[in-house]
């Protein structure tokens, strides 16, 4: 007699029902699907489906069914081209209200979806799409900061008529003292007063007293703690503007997440049109309302090249404009931008927050029948390379938007008119999605076309179909019975596999089929071990169902230790590997895991079930 | 079914000079080549343009090349992918450029030799992530072998396990970069992860015969550590070629069916798979032997432990 515990009878036959549940959507494959969202990002409801569906029926976009999905709706087609066409018909004739992105839906039954149960999502290489890998540039966030420092220290020196030489930032790494202000004094300062001045509204702060060659100093230095803190506030506020960015152009299970200490990793499935979206995702602009000089001559300023005291020349549209440097509000202070075509051609709608209205209100207040100015501020980072030197430098363009006559008083809602369409558009977005708070380049990035991902996850499919078979016909031949078991635990594998990453939500990779496919082939090899034991039991002239119980017992240590090894390796990839690599490792490890759970358990019910149940055992079909 | 029914008793161990000769001779040929032809660092690795372009119908590499040639690029690697309908370019690292210039300029070539030609997928890599990229290469290797010595060691209670182990799985991803450098065929990220899933997975087979090693010295410590050792490979010998069997056939399915982008990733496999399974025969033994293997080594307490009976 062989025994085998009830309860893990039980156990198995549980986590088995479960894996086969859990897998279950994966099975049915997708169709080319279109997903409709509202623009003002409310969600869709039944009277917006139904807006959705009457204008694709009245422009002949033949659609399969649609529902709504947390919020967006999922509209399905039979075929790319009917994708295709119905895209071009909401955007030629819906884009005021929604925006559209290509995407895919799972064929899968609507009871699975309504108990939570969804395919595994599918990655760029088996989808297609653009791939970005952003640096960002955490060192300039310090430097801002010093130098929002620098410039607060001259306010407070100045406003509490203390005299200062100067007030030099460091920022290069290679300076003695990085990421420091030094406040350089005039010999027999009170040097004691200027640090209390500079510590009352900095009480974060650290300053420590010297001395140069023209008199004593004052040296601010950040802390470690101080300058990681920025650099993590710079990266996850541009995870979040980024974030914002791609949900404003409604791109369909878009990802966007951090990489390493510096880096963004940005996924779009099914965008295809690569400049228009890096252009707006790289973006960092802000605006500015500042009022006009009136007092000073703009073209006496432009002739003598230098602007007066508290001013600053722009010229716009070839005539020079003198705008007072002191900001009404600026950009950070909005809270919401639309645009929309007015009487006056396209304008923005911009909303501001309290203090930004305050501010609005008082000046406009004071300053009706003058001109303001709306200042639109893009900075950039051009790459050059000058005698094999590459050199990078940030270039900012200032533009005057708009000069408008204040004619009424104004708060936290106004217009802004004088733009293109297309630029009241995007600068709607940027405004919207916030700004960056440090410039991002990108280092990597990578398009795959939809008919190469379909292709790849065609081939892969088939590879593992193709191997599967293989092994089936292989280990049936070889092992007869205990074969088919074997075969049986690797189709069980493969299904918990498959329901343990739909459940993490894993992203499916090239490399994860690979990775699949690989887990077959290692899988096997618990069942060989054991088997093998069992064939050399026999041998060695022991009763079938000794052999067989010794073959698990024996094998187990083995089995173990050969999988511990080989799980290290998988965990080394996940924790190092980025990417692709990653789904690699995780379809590794997890497939180490399921394949000592299927083999132990799982073969060991179904044989305990072959042969234990009989007092006496003949032979077993083991080959 | 069954190949190995009669029990095999080669002499691994008195034969282990010659073994040793092959593998140091095949690891001589390896790491010369590497350090003579170099690899074949795909973009990933040294920042540069790579493009899949397919057409219509064949095209002529050297039409295309020379398409390239007109439109200003220099150093371009063109060769054909799977079929002559689809080519592979590579181009290196275009200053200055964003990736939509580059795409535009090279779709312009591509069309101009078929107008129905396109893009399927375009690769820009700026070099600094490349330097990222090998180091994290270098650093998984090692803190892999270094985790596995550790684990080995611990669960046989002798270093001498642990550094035949160690040598014998070395030497597969040597063989491997050997071999990728003798074809000059390009070495991206998926090879790296293949190269660190066949040092996980040939350990395997080494982890067997050193738990039948142990399973042996336990039944009888006084036995010559020679006789342990061959009989040990001998009964373990129908399972390790068996798996690998089973394996390959999964890999080799994987290299023919998988596609272009998999090709790479599959070779290393399987040229991996197979050095592991030759190594763990006939390398991590031999050299656990050579370091002084004796039973007390593994066993190093009189009491005997009993070693997880159970499941």
């Amino acid at each position: 007699m062989l025994e085998f515990p009830r309860w893990k009878y039980a156990l198995v036959a549980l986590v088995t029902l479960l894996a086969l549940i859990l897998a279950l959507p994966n099975f049915f494959g997708t169709d080319p699907a279109l997903q409709v969202a509202r623009k003002n990002r409310a969600p869709m409801d039944d009277f917006a489906r139904q807006a959705v569906e009457q204008s694709l029926t009245a422009h002949t976009a033949a659609f399969q069914g649609d529902y709504l999905d947390e919020g967006k709706l999922i509209v399905r087609f039979a075929s790319v081209a009917d994708q295709l066409k119905a895209r071009d018909a909401v955007n030629e004739f819906l884009a005021t209200d929604f925006i559209s992105a290509l995407t895919t839906a799972s064929r899968a039954p609507e009871t699975l979806r309504h108990i939570g149960l969804r395919p595994m999502p599918l990655g760029l290489d088996l989808r297609g799409g653009l791939y970005l890998l952003y640096q960002v540039d955490v060192n300039g966030a310090v430097a801002q900061l010093l130098e929002s420092y620098d410039q607060g220290f001259r306010r407070i020196l100045s406003s509490a008529n203390l005299p200062f030489n100067d007030v030099t930032t460091y920022t290069s790494s290679k300076s003695t003292i990085p990421n420091a202000l030094r406040v350089s004094l005039p010999a027999g300062a009170d040097v004691g007063a200027v640090r209390d001045a500079l510590r009352k509204g900095n009480t974060d702060l650290t300053f420590s007293i010297g001395s140069d060659a023209a008199g004593p100093t004052i040296d601010m230095e950040l802390s470690p703690t101080q300058v990681r803190a920025r650099q993590d506030y710079a990266l996850q506020k541009n995870i979040t503007t980024l974030r914002n960015r791609v949900n404003e152009m409604g791109v369909s299970e878009p990802i966007v997440k951090q990489q390493g200490i510096d880096r963004i990793n940005v996924q779009l499935p099914g965008v295809q049109n690569s400049a228009e979206v890096k252009d707006i995702l790289g973006k960092v602009a802000t605006l500015e309302f500042r009022l006009e000089d009136s007092q000073n001559s703009a073209a006496d300023a432009q002739q003598r090249g230098r602007a007066p005291l508290g001013s600053k020349l722009y010229i716009m549209e070839g005539s020079p404009k003198l705008l007072k440097r002191e900001l009404i509000a600026t950009g950070d202070q909005l809270t919401n931008a639309t645009s929309t075509n007015g009487n006056e051609g396209p304008e923005v709608n911009v909303t501001l927050n309290g203090q930004g209205g305050d501010s609005m209100l008082r000046n406009t207040r004071l300053n009706v029948g003058r001109r303001m100015a709306v200042v639109y501020i893009e900075k950039s980072r051009e790459t050059r390379v000058i005698e094999g030197q590459k050199t990078t430098r940030d270039v900012t363009t200032e533009k005057i938007i708009s000069l408008a006559t204040i004619r009424a008083v104004l708060s936290n809602q106004f217009r802004i008119t004088g733009l293109s369409a297309v630029e009241a558009r995007e600068l709607a977005l940027l405004m919207r999605s916030g700004s960056l708070s440090a410039p991002i380049f990108a280092v990597q990035e990578s398009t795959i076309g939809p008919s190469l991902g379909a292709e790849n996850i065609r081939k892969g499919v088939q590879a593992l179909l193709i191997g599967m078979l293989a092994v089936f016909a292989f280990m049936a031949l070889y092992y007869q019975r205990f074969g088919l078991v074997a075969n049986l635990v690797l189709v069980a594998n493969v299904v918990l596999l498959t329901a343990l990453l739909s459940m993490l939500r894993a992203t499916l990779s090239l490399p994860g089929i690979a990775g699949i496919i690989l887990t077959v082939g290692i899988a096997v090899d618990a069942n060989v071990l054991i088997y093998e034991r069992i064939r050399e039991e026999l041998r060695n002239g022991v009763t079938p169902q000794a052999a067989i119980r010794a073959g698990f017992d024996k094998a187990f240590s083995a089995i173990l230790d050969s999988n511990v090894t080989a799980f290290i390796a998988g965990l080394v990839l996940w924790v190092v590997g980025a990417g692709a690599i990653r789904g690699f490792a995780v379809v590794l490890t997890l497939g180490i895991l399921t394949s000592m759970f299927t083999s132990l358990m799982g073969s060991r019910a179904l044989i305990t079930l072959m042969y234990g149940g009989r007092r006496k055992v003949a032979r077993l079909s083991i080959g | 079914m069954e190949f190995f029914r009669k029990a095999t008793n080669f002499p691994f161990m008195s034969t282990r000079k010659l073994w040793y000769g092959l593998s140091i001779a095949l690891m001589v040929i390896s790491i010369g080549s590497f350090f003579v032809r170099g690899l074949n660092l795909a973009v990933e690795f040294t920042g540069g343009v790579q493009a899949q372009a397919s057409f219509s119908n064949a095209v002529n590499i050297d039409t295309l090349r020379s398409g390239l040639e007109r439109a200003g690029f220099r150093e371009e690697q063109v060769q054909y992918l799977g079929s002559s309908r689809e080519a592979a370019i590579r181009l290196p690292a275009q200053t200055g450029q964003s990736s939509d210039v580059i795409r535009a300029r090279v779709e312009g070539v591509l069309q101009a030799i078929d107008p129905r030609a396109e893009v399927s997928s375009l690769e820009v890599v700026y070099p600094q992530v490349g330097e990222e990229l090998k180091s994290g290469a270098v650093l998984a290797l090692a803190a892999t072998l270094a985790l596995i010595f550790i684990y080995i060691a611990v669960r046989f209670h002798t270093w001498r396990l642990s550094l035949g182990a160690i040598l014998a799985v070395l030497h597969d991803p040597i063989l491997v970069l050997g071999a990728f450098s003798l074809w000059h065929t390009s070495f991206d990220l998926p090879v790296v992860s293949a190269m660190l899933a066949v040092i996980g997975y040939s350990l395997n087979d080494t982890v067997v015969v050193f738990d039948r090693i142990r399973e042996r010295f336990e039944g009888s410590r006084r036995l010559e550590p020679v006789a342990v050792l061959d009989q040990s490979i001998n009964q373990t010998l129908s399972r390790t070629i068996m798996t690998k069997v089973v394996t390959l056939i999964v890999v080799v399915a994987l290299y023919m069916l998988g596609g272009q982008a998999l090709k790479g990733f599959s070779a290393a496999l399987i040229i991996g798979i197979v050095a592991g399974t030759y190594s763990s025969i006939y390398i991590s033994s031999a050299i656990a032997l050579d370091c002084g293997l004796k039973a007390e080594h593994l066993l190093p307490s009189a009491v005997k432990k009993p070693v997880d009976e159970l499941p």
